[in-house]
């Protein structure tokens, strides 16, 4: 770009292609945000300026990938693990049959540069928890098409580490990764925006899912009643019965053929109809119903909420949308409060520090400190247990660390989030609970400061 | 360089691109700003560079981590942590009955905690091999609150509890060995008879049970 920030912006690339867009984009409005600033540039300046990450090429993220090229993001990274199984091409459409086996993401990645000139995907062919967290600081918003809570609640913490607040405790801009969340389960839905710090983030609400049903082992092993009790008996007892020592792998064929047949023989034996196959699979895998259409819906409004965040050009929902289309369709958007103790997205308690205190000396501080009046504290950092009150094997091992500087546990950071557990005081009653603490050391702090002014 | 001072204002002002879009010598004043902060987190980035790298620490980990810390273990109950005191996800419960017909023995259980807990229970094995109505010769422990009855607000210690009250009520009514079971129900005489003979070191019927008494 040679275009100086004086300078007015250059006239749009390719007019025609985009001129709906850019009339979205160009044009003020009532029910834009406070800051939007319309400009025939903003496209461009999108494309070329913002990253996006979309986490899983499936369902979800093949239906992203494609909304948001089309929607004027050039720069986008995709990330999934999985390969194409012949059974995602009903509804994953960017693959064909002689892709299986192939890693989604790469597939997807390919397919829709093809289709869209001028968007570079770049595909990551792994496990989230496999990149550094630093991967994750390039980009500015990070769509999420996944299936499991375990991966959502990763990205959230992720993202959400990046939130710094200041000494008032408001967020800081810069460091705010903002979140589109999308999810379907057959023809229900949901896309929720994820503003750290000021909407509520993944582990605020986390008691929104339902928990996963499961079945009683007695009554497995003793009296099934259902195809999917037989199916479960041969996955969870019979499987380690027969093959002691052997992890059972949901994704070999093999493992899934022989599961399918011992859960036949058993419901047999117990006159119990519906053992298929792919209902085995759907049971051990805990499949979810796929339906294109909901993937398609809830894609779309996914994306155009991730337009809406980066350019501003109408305000966003705040803060969830459900999606129902079981009889005739219902949509709704709630707005969700956030949790303000939240041990992810929440500022926690500052807590400042002289760079000789002791980790006992900063456990008495918490005893006397107003906001918190926290007595007996176990102290963690970022899975480094400092000190455990309990167990007494615990705390034999973690009672050397006493008398250390908490400077020199923290491994010399300026600044850190500590979490404690101890007794707190809750209007006026003592109360077991988990605190996050921000930890800053006062001399390393002006330090810092005198090297900004100077 | 223009184009790395856009991307500063990116950076900075992540969304609501268009207010830096008609730059006045204000923005600018401001961007060279967020030039210097840029360059302090690359800074912070490269000395972090040399360290471990930062783990990520899940909110299950953290409740687990306060479930620990307030653990009050029953008298017959003891606790081991495998691999060392920063690794909470997976420890070992040893619980020595003090009443009953277990009464003398010692059974080691497993427990495999999640990212997603308290979400989703621990997972919880028993490594002993053990001649018991509600606990199978591959370890499966049937414990309700493992599994049906599993709800967040239970914590490792109610499990705790609950692998001590099936040692001194064991269950034949939700059995996982089927035989243990049978003989609880119809002879309660030769059931304790067969747990004095399995603690032993010996054979029940066909299994043999090492010594754990």
């Amino acid at each position: 770009m040679s275009s100086s920030p004086d300078e007015d912006p250059p006239a749009p690339t390719e007019p025609e292609r985009w001129r709906d867009l850019d009339m979205l984009l160009s044009r003020p409005g009532n029910l834009v945000d406070a800051n939007f600033a319309p400009s025939p540039g903003l496209r461009d300046m999108l494309g070329s300026l913002v990253e996006v990450l979309v986490v899983g090429a499936g369902g979800l993220g093949c239906e992203l990938l494609k909304d948001l090229a089309l929607s004027g993001f050039k720069n986008l990274h995709v990330i999934d693990m999985d390969t194409i199984d012949v059974s995602n091409l009903n509804r994953q459409f960017l693959f064909r049959v002689q892709d299986v086996g192939k890693s989604k993401a790469e597939v997807a990645a390919k397919r829709v540069m093809e289709r869209v000139s001028g968007v570079n995907i770049v595909p990551h062919f792994c496990r989230i928890e496999d990149k550094e967290i630093e991967f994750y600081s390039d980009f500015s918003i990070i769509v999420l098409g996944l299936d499991s809570i375990e991966a959502r609640s990763y990205i959230n913490s992720v993202a959400c580490g990046f939130l710094e607040y200041d000494s008032d405790d408001k967020p800081i801009p810069e460091t705010i990764k903002f979140m589109v969340d999308g999810g379907t389960e057959g023809f229900k839905g949901h896309a929720r925006v994820i503003i750290p710090g000021t909407t509520p983030c993944f582990e605020c609400n986390i008691w929104l899912f339902p928990p996963q049903v499961k079945f009683p082992l007695c009554t497995l092993a003793e009296t099934p009643r259902t195809a999917a009790h037989c199916i479960e008996y041969a996955h969870l007892i019979k499987w380690n019965e027969v093959h002691p020592g052997k992890p059972f792998d949901a994704d070999d064929a093999e493992h899934m053929q022989w599961i399918y047949s011992e859960a036949l023989k058993r419901a047999e034996l117990f006159g119990i109809s519906g053992v298929t196959y792919s209902f085995t699979q759907g049971v051990v895998k805990n499949i979810i119903p796929a339906i294109a259409s909901t993937n398609a819906i809830v894609s779309a409004a996914c994306a155009l909420e991730a337009l809406k965040l980066m350019s501003g050009c109408s305000k966003t929902v705040s803060n969830y949308l459900t999606y129902n289309g079981i009889v005739g369709t219902h949509i709704n958007v709630s707005e969700f409060v956030r949790d303000k103790d939240c041990l992810v997205c929440g500022p926690g308690t500052l807590i400042k520090l002289d760079a000789s205190t002791t980790l006992s000396e900063f456990i008495k501080m918490l005893e006397e400190h107003p906001k918190l009046l926290m007595s007996r504290a176990s102290v963690t950092h970022e899975g480094d247990n400092l000190y455990m009150q309990a167990p007494e094997v615990l705390e034999q091992m973690t009672r050397q660390n006493l008398g250390v500087p908490m400077f020199e546990l923290l491994k010399g950071a300026t600044r850190a989030t500590v979490h404690v557990t101890g007794m707190a005081e809750n209007n006026g009653k003592k109360k077991s609970s988990l605190r996050k603490l921000r930890v800053a050391f006062n001399g390393v702090e002006e330090a810092s400061k005198m090297d900004e002014s100077s | 360089m223009e184009n790395t001072i856009v991307m500063c204002c990116i950076w900075f002002q992540c969304a609501y691109i268009p207010t830096q879009l008609k730059q006045t010598r204000r923005m600018r004043q401001k961007m060279l700003n967020l030039i210097k902060i840029k360059d302090k987190k690359k800074e912070q980035a490269a000395s972090a560079a040399g360290k471990a790298p930062v783990k990520k620490q899940s909110a299950g980990e953290l409740r687990l981590h306060k479930d620990i810390s307030e653990l009050n273990l029953p008298k017959s109950t003891s606790i081991s942590f495998p691999n060392g005191k920063d690794d909470l996800m997976n420890f070992e419960i040893i619980v020595r009955p003090d009443e009953g017909y277990y009464l003398g023995g010692t059974f080691v259980f497993t427990f495999q905690v999640s990212p997603s807990y308290p979400h989703e229970p621990p997972k919880v094995k028993c490594k002993t091999k053990v001649y018991h109505p509600n606990i199978d010769l591959e370890g499966n422990v049937c414990l309700n609150i493992l599994r049906e009855d599993w709800k967040p607000v239970l914590n490792i210690n109610t499990v705790i509890y609950g692998l001590n009250l099936l040692f001194t009520q064991p269950n034949d009514e939700d059995p996982l060995n089927h035989e243990a079971a049978a003989v609880l129900r119809d002879n309660p005489k030769m059931f304790e008879a067969n747990v004095k003979r399995a603690m032993a070191g010996g054979y029940v019927g066909q299994h043999y049970f090492p010594r754990c008494a």
